[in-house]
């Protein structure tokens, strides 16, 4: 143990020799736990949230019956399956206003509710009595109690007047509902009698079979594993941790170059520990043992930085789930003990791959070996050609998996082969554009310059690649971004067709409106709206009532249409469908879609596709009047106008007084197309955070291996120096060099990452999100990105640089003593 | 103590086999300190490695007092060395990143064999004492040798090895080192064998043998 640990301090010793070379390696491990560690923080609690919704008081996670064709059924058959005892539990759901906010509210009867409801909150035997006896109580989350702006005790009234029972906060509960007794939800929501669903908990005996006792009233659902938000999101987060992923690799590049680097100088000392006695078992043994100690303390220290990212992201990534998938995400930060654990693990794996080659170089090292620093160089040409093998089946896994993959995960794979395929090829590119340099080269001074920039390519290899892939990433991502904006805003101008917008708290309101708006002179037209949902081959779709108005022929835009689409939209047999519906679907234009509704099939022609960015889910467009008919409880609440613009202020004011609208019931087009703006731009802002860490650690990275390089160029240096080239001019030429390698990398990482930005468009949005994009390359933005990854090669270069064009006169001499 | 019979070792080059060492033959008496010399690429080298176990012979024995060189395994052969060898380079094989003092010490920390007493005294006689706290770049050639026949000392071993130890020095400096190596040898009584180019120091020791076309001469 005692010769163990001396050797260990052996090893530690040349990193306090090596200071920088060891902040590199602690660097590039942080960075990539750091990143990696954030990105699943932010994983883990948005899936601990979902889970909260699953879990809450008969979520999916529970089995139970429903009515097949409607919204509720009679409270009637929950007490004729209890005669039969059938152990379900009664809940009512529906939506309240409350301060102008819309919310869940959610009935149960918590004496009969199943113990098995997962992790459901659980009452406990005192709060019952409070929460079924009058006046009760309405259970909510912490963080919905603050978004509704009351305190713990308030009974706030909801739109039709009444009042809900005293709020009383619940930690568990999951954020935008409220729970209250079934009794007061059947009288706050005005359906007496009635209930939403039947939660089945476990028989002690088998009961009689379900349709014997109710018939075909209601249909059985089995719980599922997986929520249809977890699937929703599933994506979203599958986007996330490819980004996780990419800037732990690209910090691994740190760490394999610090790693190697060591290694390399270190060789004579392992020779000596060897020729001293010490086995190769032990030392190897040590060596591992030196890199787990250091990863353990890089990880630490990575996962409190990864904390810190992840509270920094998760406002902006809770808003994005939010506005794309209506998913509740507490905005604070709570970490378990396997976050950390995994976090411990994943730096201890990622230093061992890291440091794979140089530990089976010691491994194998024979005794005898002769310390030949950088030996590797050496070795250049032939690890050009495997490299360049490598990449080439890469390209062909790539190619393969564009035209046989069909899941998502098959596309991140097309992804993931291109880069790194194009990482694996780059030095070979390099190598011969330098080499193309050499022989155009004249002048003395230049033949050196190509020749010393190839010999410099293997130390730098790895930090090029990395630079290659962050900045591809960054091209690729800020291309679909931009084209996503420039078609979002496109987009939108042509749907936000109405001048105001109007959301009644209920149909009353809604009619008083109406009424009120024909006296209006200023208001040229009332376009009025309607919403119903369904099941459509088990997928939950939204049917969007549209009136008939010549406004949205010219600005609806479709992206595919029969001919007269909207003249055949008016009798109420044909439907728009979304673009993401119809992938789902694989409805085409021409093509007939049954809807279950509740008098009994509504058969509807498809006669247009159009895009509908942002919703998860699936939307058919119909007529209004249509809808109406076929779903005569659907809520006539949403109104829009078209109304002089300088009209709109003194329209919105009044209508605020007329009928105590809040600013979230009334809004002109240009409030809501901010707020659609800024969803939007929140959206991508964790993207464009991410890219930004992946091109610093990149930057990093370049960093590292030009410091620690610049050491062992000493001998190439100096009798450049000795024949008469001044500091400073040579420190000019390094300079010259890394920017020039800098600027080829640069220019192949432009069409590597349009390539990337097409595999995002075509094969990953339109699998994840289910939309496809048109495809645009916009050059400003690819010159700010070259020039930003110049001017951090710059940044990256210029410690060495100014230590060479200061160094002292002795330290180039030393070169060519033989006592060095 | 040592002892060395019909000893071979082939290398291949360029695809052709070349046969370094031709049945070697040598016996030496604890104490006792001999100089081997030969043309380049004689297999002097080749037989101080062989000697100490750094690389494995294909024929022939080697006996070093008590322990059969050529049958140890790899762990057997670093024990061997760390026990009972001490071996010294012409190119110091000091450990950059450790002090003097920590590389005078380092092979006699691994053995487990650290001897307050012995090392104070070898500091004394190799004049290390002012240097202890510098780094190996911070010294001139002779003074890091002298740190690595103190490192190769430090563990009181049976036999030291030298391969070419002057070969970086000048003459002057070659001198001195040698000298304090014979006397550091008698004051241990291990036995010193000693590769060397140059007739002049190798005949300051007890016995000289050449190596010629793979076999003692």
């Amino acid at each position: 143990m005692r010769r163990a640990l001396w050797i260990l301090a052996v090893l530690l010793s040349h990193w306090r020799r090596h200071k920088m070379q060891f902040a590199t390696l602690l660097v590039g491990l942080i960075a990539a736990t750091a990143l990696w560690s954030g990105v699943q923080a932010i994983n883990q609690q948005a899936r601990s949230a979902y889970d909260r919704a699953a879990a809450t008081f008969g979520g999916t996670r529970t089995a139970m019956l429903v009515a097949p064709n409607a919204t509720t059924f009679s409270q009637d058959l929950f007490v004729k399956l209890r005669r039969a005892g059938w152990p379900v539990s009664p809940a009512l759901e529906g939506r309240v206003q409350i301060n102008g906010r819309s919310v869940r509210l959610l009935g149960i009867e918590p004496v009969t509710l199943p113990v098995e409801i997962g992790n459901a909150p659980r009452l406990g035997a005192s709060d019952l009595g409070s929460f079924v006896a009058p006046p009760g109580q309405t259970l909510v989350a912490r963080e919905t109690l603050r978004d509704l702006q009351e305190t713990e005790g308030a009974a706030p009234p909801i739109s039709n007047g009444a009042r809900l029972p005293p709020l009383r906060v619940l930690p568990q509960l999951v954020p935008e509902v409220l729970v209250v007794d079934i009794g007061v939800a059947q009288r706050l929501l005005n359906k007496p009698d009635q209930l939403s669903r039947l939660l089945i908990g476990k028989p002690k005996s088998k009961p009689a079979p379900l349709a014997s006792i109710v018939g075909d009233q209601l249909q059985l659902i089995e719980p599922t594993a997986e929520t249809e938000l977890e699937r929703l999101t599933d994506s979203f987060h599958l986007n996330l941790t490819a980004f996780g992923l990419l800037s732990f690799f690209v910090g691994l590049f740190i760490v394999n170059s610090a790693v190697g680097l060591a290694f390399e100088q270190r060789l004579p000392m392992l020779r000596t520990l060897r020729a001293c006695g010490a086995s190769a078992r032990l030392v190897n043994t040590v060596l591992v043992v030196e890199l787990v100690a250091l990863a353990l303390v890089a990880g630490l220290i990575g996962l409190v930085c990864g904390y810190f990212i992840a509270a920094a992201l998760l406002p902006d990534v809770a808003a994005s789930l939010r506005g794309l998938y209506g998913a509740q995400i507490p905005g604070q930060l709570s970490l378990r003990p396997e976050w950390w654990l995994a976090g411990i693990g994943i730096s201890i794996a990622g230093a061992l791959v890291a440091a794979t080659t140089s530990l089976i170089k010691a491994i194998r090292m024979p005794v005898l070996t002769t310390a030949q620093p950088r030996a590797w160089q050496q070795r250049q040409r032939r690890w050009l050609i495997l490299q360049s093998c490598a990449a080439g089946v890469v390209f062909a896994l790539a190619l393969l998996l564009l035209r046989y993959g069909e899941s998502l995960i098959a596309g991140f794979g097309v992804l993931a082969a291109l880069m790194l395929g194009a990482a694996l090829i780059l030095p070979a590119l390099l190598e011969l554009l330098l080499l193309a340099g050499q022989w155009t080269a004249r002048r003395p001074l230049a033949l050196w310059f190509w020749a010393d920039s190839r010999q410099q390519l293997s130390g730098l290899s790895l930090a090029l690649m990395a630079l290659l892939l962050a900045l591809a990433v960054n091209v690729g991502v800020s291309t679909m971004v931009e084209t996503f904006s420039r078609t979002f805003i496109g987009w939108l101008n042509g749907r936000l067709a109405a001048d105001v917008y109007i959301s009644a708290s209920d149909n009353a309101q809604g009619t008083a409106i109406r009424n009120w708006l024909k006296e209006r002179s200023d208001v040229q037209a009332v376009l009025s709206g309607g919403r119903a949902e369904v099941q459509l081959q088990g997928q939950p779709v939204e049917l969007f009532g549209l009136p008939d108005h010549a406004l949205y022929h010219e600005r609806w835009p479709l992206l595919e249409a029969a001919p007269r689409a909207w003249t055949r939209l008016v009798p109420g047999n044909a439907a728009f469908i979304s673009e993401q519906l119809s992938r789902r679907l694989n409805v085409r234009v021409g093509d007939v879609v049954e809807v279950p509704a509740p008098s009994g099939s509504w058969e509807l022609d498809i006669v247009g596709i159009y895009a509908d960015y942002g919703n998860p889910r699936g939307q058919l467009t119909v007529n209004v009047a249509a809808l109406i008919r076929q779903f005569p409880q659907t809520p006539q609440t949403r109104i829009g106008l078209i109304v002089p613009r300088e009209k709109i202020p003194g329209l919105i004011a009044a209508l605020q007084k007329q009928f105590a609208l809040g600013d979230r019931s009334v809004a002109d087009q240009a409030t809501v197309k901010a707020e659609s703006i800024r969803i939007f731009n929140r959206t991508f802002a964790v993207t464009s955070a991410l890219n930004a860490f992946t091109l610093g650690v990149a930057g990093i990275a370049l960093f590292t291996s030009l410091l620690t390089l610049a050491n062992s160029r000493l001998p190439q240096l100096a009798p450049l120096w000795a024949i008469g080239i001044t500091r400073p001019r040579l420190a000019a030429i390094e300079l010259t060099k890394t920017l020039s390698v800098a600027l080829f990398t640069s220019l192949l990482a432009v069409p590597l990452g349009l390539l990337v930005a097409w595999c995002l468009i075509a094969i990953v949005n339109v699998k994840a999100f289910g939309w496809r994009l048109p495809f645009h390359v916009f050059p400003l933005q690819l010159i700010e990105l070259v020039t930003v990854a110049l001017l951090a090669s710059l940044l990256a270069a210029l410690l060495p640089v100014i230590r060479l064009a200061r160094m002292q006169p002795a330290s180039l001499v030393k070169v060519f003593a033989n006592e060095r | 103590m040592l002892s060395i019979r019909n000893l071979s070792k082939t290398f291949s080059s360029a695809g052709e086999p070349a046969h370094v060492l031709r049945g070697v033959n040598l016996d030496l008496k604890a104490g006792e300190r001999v100089a081997l010399t030969g043309e380049s690429g004689s297999g002097k080298s080749t037989l101080l490695h062989l000697i100490a176990g750094l690389d494995a012979a294909d024929g022939g024995t080697i006996r070093l007092e008590d322990v059969e060189v050529t049958n140890l395994s790899d762990a057997g052969r670093a024990a061997l060395r760390r026990d009972r060898i001490g071996l010294v380079f012409q190119q110091f094989n000091l450990i950059p990143s450790l002090s003097v003092a920590d590389n005078l010490a380092f092979q006699a920390r691994i053995a487990g064999r650290h001897d307050a007493a012995w090392m104070k005294e070898l500091i004394e006689r190799l004049g290390l004492g002012p240097l202890l706290k510098r780094y190996p770049e911070q010294l001139s050639g002779g003074q890091q040798q002298r740190i690595a026949i103190g490192r190769a000392l430090a563990t009181k071993p049976s036999l030291l090895l030298a391969d070419e130890p002057t070969g970086n020095l000048d003459e002057a400096t070659a001198e001195d080192v040698l000298a304090l190596t014979r006397d550091l040898v008698a004051r241990t009584g291990c036995g010193f064998l000693m590769v060397t180019h140059s007739m002049h120091l190798a005949g300051t020791l007890d016995r000289h043998l050449t190596l010629h076309a793979g076999r003692i001469a």
